[in-house]
């Protein structure tokens, strides 16, 4: 009987944020569809009462069922038998829960049978399901893909694929090969058009999350004689034409639910989704920052299920006469963990509105041309979320590691037993910093927006407002680390060597991270006081943090990167 | 082929989460300090009739309920999992019912509906704990009954066979359509609410909800029709006043105690069979247990 959306005001504080009258009312186009589907949101605040309600349904679900069936899953895990892969029997359970609630498809227009929710509420989803078993999330947060083929599709594709996906069939995302990861430009997959104009598949792909799903977005290179990313289409695979077999599944650390395929595809017929030669370079961009995302709620999920889990362990132990969280050693600890979880969520979600805002714009378009008013809101928010993306993914999840890890030093010689979760949660947050990207390359995709000064305007926008008196020095405090960052930032240009600059690059993304995240729980305290302890406590770490880095690369001689280099 | 289901399922105070407050000082259900339900096993016998539903498409689930006018609330629930309609049957003359008021006033109700094919309920509810009012509607309509279901495993030609879960094992049972059905709380859990179908109809109300509506709402409901849910009267279901309510209850509550078990005496026995056959035998003769 519990419920992990209701048992969270955390969620409703950010699900309420004021910037989402805005978003609904564009996503509702001032609530029109009320008219067409007897489901549609009749105005603003029965927009709310139903992302609250449908919330509900996700904490209770997540709450009785899939929480309770990680564990199992975690032992029994999915397996494979000519080809085709078998989820373990709770996951089956999971997501026939998940499917019957009408879960799937939730960010999909309704003519499509979807629920067309913004992202946030979305997301918010995505974050639920994670803390109650982060493997499932991939399977259920696959839903994903249909964004790709309502955005890229032809409309005869969105109608026969995405309304399967509503209806509760699954996804996947075939990219990666063996000898193609991080550069996906290496694909190999052959792509050879028939006839008829449709294509065949033939290849190998390697570490492909739920592999063996309905239907497969696939990355191949149509273009023979090719070698880069401009030879490369995307593809929709329908598993009932066939062709694609699993070969083995990968014996994992964690996630162990969330089968992880080898595929090979052998004459397997497929469709050209969008156009030729734009698979990688627009269309896997945009698969990838919405994945990107979802790993970000993913790792905000683990990092919530961590806290909980350790805060939980530190009141009942007791040692030396008294519960251990009563030592100041545990309790900074229990702290710092939750400034970590609320400063990741505040980012998680504060990045959504603005992937929310421009998605939206972007819809719009397509019906009628956009003022230039909203073109250039449009731009601002599409910039703002390009910039967020990767601080969201690549900060959270190293938080959700760092949570994963004190939570585990927190249980003490249980932690590392097989006996409680924490064990289960830390092998499972410990793909998050890896896939769809690695932290590294979360750097490579944040940098630029370190040397286009994003960040610096977004933090000095943030400053502007007023804020009450009591969050007055935190804000002056930010302000000072804002100076550090900026100070650094050109200290770092000056050097004209590339290969400094690249290292340098993680120290500076972290400190716009830090202030970033130190000026969105300033704005969740100014606008709900329970978020002032978070705000103060990570503004500690973060001050701390951006003067560690700024003494790094102030100290540091550009020719000393040669003691590195091995 | 479509079925009329009607599912039976009553709103009832959470005694399963019971504070020290749960309790008035004469002995009976202080109900303001406990949250209003859905009787848990009358949800599994909503997932009965979904799976019907499932497996006969074009079939129709109809929600029965006698209490008071927010027992609509169930009538919601219901349709959020995936009933299509829902009626109250309530009244100030039905008050005080037993189980023998109970199931005529539902019976009643029944009739009224008038075309079903079977009806299902849950075995009981947690506030009375009796199991009787299913199998009486079933006595009272003349038509077969089986309890303790705990799957439905097949309707067709007019019958329906049934796996019972009994105390001392399973039994699988045909019975001639129409029936009355009575699951049990081992049988598979209600699925959960829908997303699409929560956000349809968390407008629906009863006429005495309706009442109290602002004229937004009341227009809402004016314009869908559907979101009107039936409140029906004793007198609509044409009920005869002596066997309904209290005159019609011969069950009198002469006292409600809150009975705690304590231990009072301790047996040691010698470590031997003879004085394990002793006990048993000593159980046996003062019915503890055979």
């Amino acid at each position: 009987m519990a419920n992990f959306y209701t048992d969270n005001p955390d969620l409703k504080h950010h699900l309420t944020h004021p910037l989402m009258e805005k978003i609904v009312a564009l996503k509702e186009r001032n609530y029109t569809d009320a008219e067409k589907f007897d489901y549609a949101p009749l105005d603003y605040a029965d927009a709310q009462d139903s992302y609250d309600k449908v919330l509900e349904i996700v904490g209770e679900i997540c709450g009785d069922i899939i929480a309770p069936n990680a564990e199992d899953v975690d032992h029994q895990g999915p397996k494979v038998e000519n080809g085709r892969v078998t989820y373990a029997d709770a996951t089956q359970v999971n997501l026939d829960a998940c499917r019957k609630a009408g879960l799937m498809g939730m960010a999909m227009p309704r003519r499509y049978g979807g629920l067309n929710f913004p992202i946030t509420p979305y997301i918010m989803a995505a974050d639920i399901v994670s803390r109650a078993d982060t493997g499932f999330e991939n399977l259920w947060g696959l839903q994903d893909c249909a964004e790709t083929i309502y955005e890229f599709a032809n409309e005869d594709q969105k109608q026969r694929f995405i309304s399967r996906v509503c209806q509760g069939e699954t996804m996947s995302m075939d990219l990666t090969e063996p000898d193609a990861g991080s550069d996906l430009q290496s694909v190999m997959l052959k792509a050879t058009e028939q006839p008829d104009g449709t294509w065949r598949l033939n290849g190998v792909k390697r570490f492909i999350t739920n592999g063996d799903s309905d239907i497969h977005l696939v990355l191949a290179r149509s273009e023979a004689g090719t070698k880069d990313g401009r030879g490369l289409s995307m593809f929709i695979y329908d598993k009932r034409d066939g062709g694609v077999n699993v070969r083995r599944i990968e014996n994992k650390m964690g996630i162990k639910g969330s089968p992880t395929c080898e595929l090979t595809y052998k004459d397997a017929k497929a469709e050209l989704c969008g156009s030729r030669r734009l698979g990688l370079i627009k269309y896997v961009m945009a698969l990838m920052n919405g994945a990107r995302l979802g790993i970000a709620a993913q790792s905000v999920g683990v990092s919530e299920l961590a806290y909980r889990e350790a805060l939980a362990y530190a009141r009942d132990r007791k040692q030396f006469g008294k519960a251990i969280i009563e030592f100041p050693a545990v309790y900074e600890m229990l702290s710092v963990m939750k400034g970590k979880l609320d400063a990741s969520r505040s980012l998680l979600y504060e990045c959504a509105r603005f992937v929310d805002m421009y998605k939206v714009y972007d819809d719009i378009a397509k019906e009628r041309s956009l003022t230039p008013d909203e073109r250039k809101e449009s731009k601002y928010y599409s910039r703002l979320a390009d910039a967020l993306t990767p601080l969201a993914k690549g900060m959270g999840s190293e938080y959700c590691n760092q949570n994963a890890y004190d939570c585990i030093q927190i249980h003490g010689g249980s932690g590392f037993m097989k006996d409680y979760a924490c064990e289960r949660l830390y092998r499972d947050a410990r793909i998050t910093s890896i896939y769809e990207g690695t932290t590294q390359l979360q750097v490579v995709a944040a940098i630029r927006h370190v040397t286009t000064g994003t960040y610096l305007n977004l933090i000095n926008s943030y400053l502007e407002a007023d804020v009450k008196p009591e969050l007055q020095s935190v804000k002056e405090r930010i302000r000072v680390m804002a100076d550090m960052y900026a100070k650094a930032v050109e200290t770092v240009g000056k050097v004209e060597d590339q290969a400094y600059g690249d290292f340098m690059a993680r120290r500076l993304v972290e400190m716009a991270g830090v202030t970033i995240m130190s000026c969105l729980l300033m704005n969740d305290a100014q606008r709900n006081d329970t978020f002032r302890r978070s705000a103060e406590v990570y503004l500690n770490l973060a001050q701390a943090e951006v003067t560690k880095h700024a003494e790094f690369i102030n100290t540091f001689a550009p020719e000393s990167i040669a003691e590195y280099k091995l | 082929m479509s079925l009329n289901i009607i599912v039976l399922a009553k709103q009832v105070p959470d005694t399963r989460n019971v504070g020290k407050d749960a309790m008035k000082e004469d002995g009976t259900i202080n109900r303001a300090a406990l949250p209003a339900i859905f009787n848990p096993e009358d949800l599994n016998a909503l997932e009965q009739a979904l799976r019907l539903k499932d497996a006969n498409p074009g079939s129709t689930i109809t929600l029965l309920t006698m209490g008071l006018p927010r027992a609509a609330e169930i009538i919601r629930e219901a349709i959020y999992r995936g009933a299509d309609t829902g009626i109250v049957l309530t009244d100030r003359a039905l008050g005080g019912a037993d189980t023998l008021a109970t199931s005529y006033s539902l019976a009643q109700a029944v009739k009224k509906i008038g075309n079903y094919d079977i009806i299902l309920g849950g075995r009981q509810a947690i506030d009375g704990d009796t199991a009787q009012v299913g199998p009486q509607i079933a006595e009272k309509l003349g038509i077969p009954q089986v309890t303790y279901a705990e799957e439905i495993l097949d309707l067709k030609d007019g019958h329906v066979t049934v796996k019972r879960r009994l105390e001392n094992g399973v039994e699988t049972v045909k019975a001639p359509l129409p029936c009355v059905v009575t699951v049990n709380g081992t049988a598979a859990d209600c699925r959960p609410r829908n997303a699409m179908r929560v956000q349809k109809y968390k407008y629906a109300a009863s006429p005495s909800e309706a009442a109290a509506l602002n004229d937004e709402r009341k227009a809402l409901l004016e314009k869908r029709p559907y979101l009107n849910l039936q409140e029906w009267s004793a007198a609509y279901v044409d009920a005869d006043p002596a066997q309904i309510g209290l005159p019609g209850s011969p069950t009198k509550v002469k006292n409600v105690e809150n009975v705690v078990f304590t231990t009072k005496e301790c047996l040691v026995l010698d470590n031997n069979d003879a004085a394990i056959e002793n006990l048993v035998i000593e159980l046996i003769n003062n019915h503890t247990i055979g």
